[in-house]
């Protein structure tokens, strides 16, 4: 186990390191320069020059990365061209809006999904399995944005159910704080809730008409054991699976989620760092996110051999 | 070893069918069968006869698409049409099933001390810990080593003739009146099933236990049954003593079974096996002929107007559903 983990960590950080090179790189590639946006009307070669100079971007490239690396490695991810503001004190307020939107989104999709796929498979060939897969694939094939303008409009302009935009910190105000997450949330969650839910249903069909099914069953279990403890138990590792996978979608998906409903997250701290070219805000989110996805990945990785014994994280064969 | 007494299993004229896309099949047509206190009983046929539908049957435990009629009682209690709850405290604690894969027919996800208790928490009202300390007598009782360590153990983690063995610890943790062994040895390696079916007979000696075994292979017909029911397209066709059987088939599909096995000494050489012609046919409806007619080569215009009777064909409880039953030494008539 310390020896899987060891081998992991080290992969974790070549990974990392690459995507650092690639996220520099690629910035920089972008066209458009930094110092244009943050001259202003004053755009004389003297002007231009100075604000380089001050943000080191008359250096080489080479030179650049070094520096970014070493300040990197100290936990200083630079200072905003466009704000000034240091990014990490930009971090610790955009993180936990879109940590808060994503874990609530993946928990509310789990919830439907799970549910829905399991009363698909059980209920098969009955109006309850017509009702989920039409809800399914709605769900699949409505574009989150679209479904987001849709439920601002008739659940916030025109019934004030929920606030149509802005964000209140959880620790200031918990309720009001999940009454202005809630609906982003159930919208982010809908296309996973989906994919859940019909990866459940398939799983679940797989698993009720397996062998240890019928053991359950002629050993006199009540269908609810029977269902939940053996096979919706033996199911949850291709949820597991989806839910990892769908994670990168997830991250995107948050990015447009908060632009359209305001939050002032993550997400909005990307675009509006990419119309900027705020090269050191970009290249913070871009490695915040790999690193996120690199730990999201392990995790689901351990979760598997606790759902199966079979799967045993040290790769000894059983 | 029939013993004497009201038979604690009977099944009376019990027939099984499914509908399907292109029609209705039928899968087991006017089985009667009694399983007496004690009494091991093999059920023999190929593939697709209806033994192993036959089997779910008793408890209920085919899909719910099936039309069974006729009559299974357990001590008299009806089992065929009674309510599903009721049919749950029968399973597992009356009568218990073993199925013939023990990989997948245990859950992999759940460790095998676990799924034996699972079945004292429903039935026994125990609590986890109590069924645990029972879990392990019950792996030491069906002969597994060092049970308290393997109690803890996953199904992936034992070989299959110790699966086999906890499927069978899991079957008898009730004490039920009633096993059903469905093929429970044919996906093992022969020493390994020669074990198994000693547990088998020492559950009947130890626990009375009454055993209905359903099989193909006739070699474990002769090492365990007392009584053997041969079945053919969903029908009974023979019901003998073990020994009368193998030593007087009657009906001419179970002679043909049985010139179709190996014996030491009568295929040495270049002898071939004998076969069987034709295949078993899937029928749409039970016709009023004879099933076998078309392979057996005794069959005239009677047995393809007319089912044969289950009939006395002497000796005790020897009967068989044959208008021309073999006579004398049918082993050599046949060949």
């Amino acid at each position: 186990m310390a020896r899987y983990l060891l081998t992991r960590a080290w992969q974790s950080a070549v990974t990392l390191l690459l995507s650092t090179i690639v996220v520099f790189v690629g910035v920089r590639a972008l066209p458009g320069d930094p110092a244009l946006a943050l001259a202003g009307e004053d755009r004389s070669p003297e002007a231009l020059e100075a604000i380089r100079r001050h943000y080191g971007l008359d250096q080489p490239l080479p030179v650049q990365f070094a520096q970014y690396v070493e300040r990197m490695a100290q936990g200083d991810f630079g200072v905003s061209i466009r704000t000034g503001t240091p990014v990490s004190s930009m971090l610790t307020t955009a993180l936990p809006v879109t940590v808060e939107l994503s874990v609530l989104a993946i928990l509310i999709a789990s919830a439907l999904g799970v549910g829905a796929g399991v009363l698909a498979a059980v209920r098969r060939g009955r109006p309850a399995e017509w009702l989920a897969n039409g809800l399914a694939l709605i769900g699949l094939s409505v574009p989150h944005f679209w479904l987001g303008l849709l439920a601002i409009l008739y659940l916030s302009v025109a019934t004030g159910l929920f606030p149509a935009s802005g964000f209140v910190p959880i620790l200031e105000d918990p309720v009001d704080n999940l009454h202005h997450i809630v609906l982003p949330a159930v919208i982010l969650g809908t296309g996973l809730a989906a994919i859940i839910m019909r990866q459940t249903r398939s799983a679940m069909l797989d698993s009720l008409s397996s062998d240890y099914v019928r053991t359950a069953k002629a050993k006199g279990l009540r269908p609810r054991a029977v269902i939940t403890r053996h096979a919706l138990r033996n199911s949850l590792i291709v949820v597991v699976t989806v839910v990892g996978l769908q994670l990168g979608g997830l991250i995107s998906g948050a990015v447009v989620t908060e632009q359209i409903f305001g939050l002032p997250g993550f997400g909005k701290m990307t675009i509006d760092a990419v119309f900027q070219r705020d090269y050191p805000v970009i290249q913070a989110v871009v490695l915040l996110t790999a690193a996120a996805y690199i730990v999201i990945n392990l995790f689901v990785d351990l979760l598997y051999s606790v759902i199966d014994p079979r799967i045993r994280v040290t790769g000894d064969p059983a | 070893m029939t013993t004497a007494g009201a038979p604690v299993l009977e099944i009376r004229d019990l027939s099984v069918s499914f509908p399907t896309e292109t029609g209705t099949v039928s899968a087991v047509d006017g089985v009667s069968l009694d399983l007496a206190p004690g009494e091991i009983v093999g059920m023999v046929g190929e593939s697709g006869c209806g033994k192993s539908v036959t089997a779910m049957s008793i408890a209920g435990l085919l899909p719910g698409s099936a039309r069974v009629t006729g009559s299974v009682r357990l001590d008299g209690t009806q089992l065929i049409g009674a309510r599903e709850a009721a049919l749950r405290r029968v399973r597992g604690r009356e009568i218990a099933y073993i199925f013939q894969e023990p990989m997948t027919s245990l859950n992999p996800v759940l460790t095998v001390g676990r799924q034996i208790g699972e079945v004292l928490q429903v039935h026994e009202r125990m609590s986890r810990r109590a069924s645990r300390a029972r879990a392990v007598e019950l792996l030491t009782l069906v002969g597994i080593p060092s049970a308290a360590q393997r109690v803890d153990t996953y199904p992936h983690q034992l070989s299959g003739g110790m699966r086999q063995r906890v499927m069978i610890a899991m079957a008898v943790a009730c004490g039920p009146k009633v096993l059903v062994a469905d093929e429970p040895t044919t996906a093992l390696d022969v020493t390994v099933q020669a074990g198994i079916l000693q547990v088998l007979r020492n559950l009947r000696d130890q626990l009375g236990t009454s055993v209905l075994i359903i099989t193909h292979d006739l070699g474990v017909i002769a090492d365990i049954a007392d009584r053997v029911v041969v079945m053919y397209a969903g029908r009974v066709a023979e019901r003998a003593p073990v020994d009368d059987l193998f030593a007087h088939p009657r009906h001419r599909y179970t002679a043909g079974l049985l010139s179709a096995s190996p014996q030491p000494g009568r295929h040495a050489g270049t002898d071939r096996l004998t076969e069987i012609p034709g295949l078993v046919p899937v029928l749409a409806s039970q016709p009023d002929a004879c099933t076998f007619a078309d392979r057996c080569p005794a069959a005239d215009e009677r047995c393809r107007t007319a089912a044969p009777p289950l009939a006395g064909v002497g000796g005790t409880d020897h009967v068989a559903a044959c208008w021309h039953p073999c006579e004398t030494a049918p082993q050599e008539a046949n060949r």
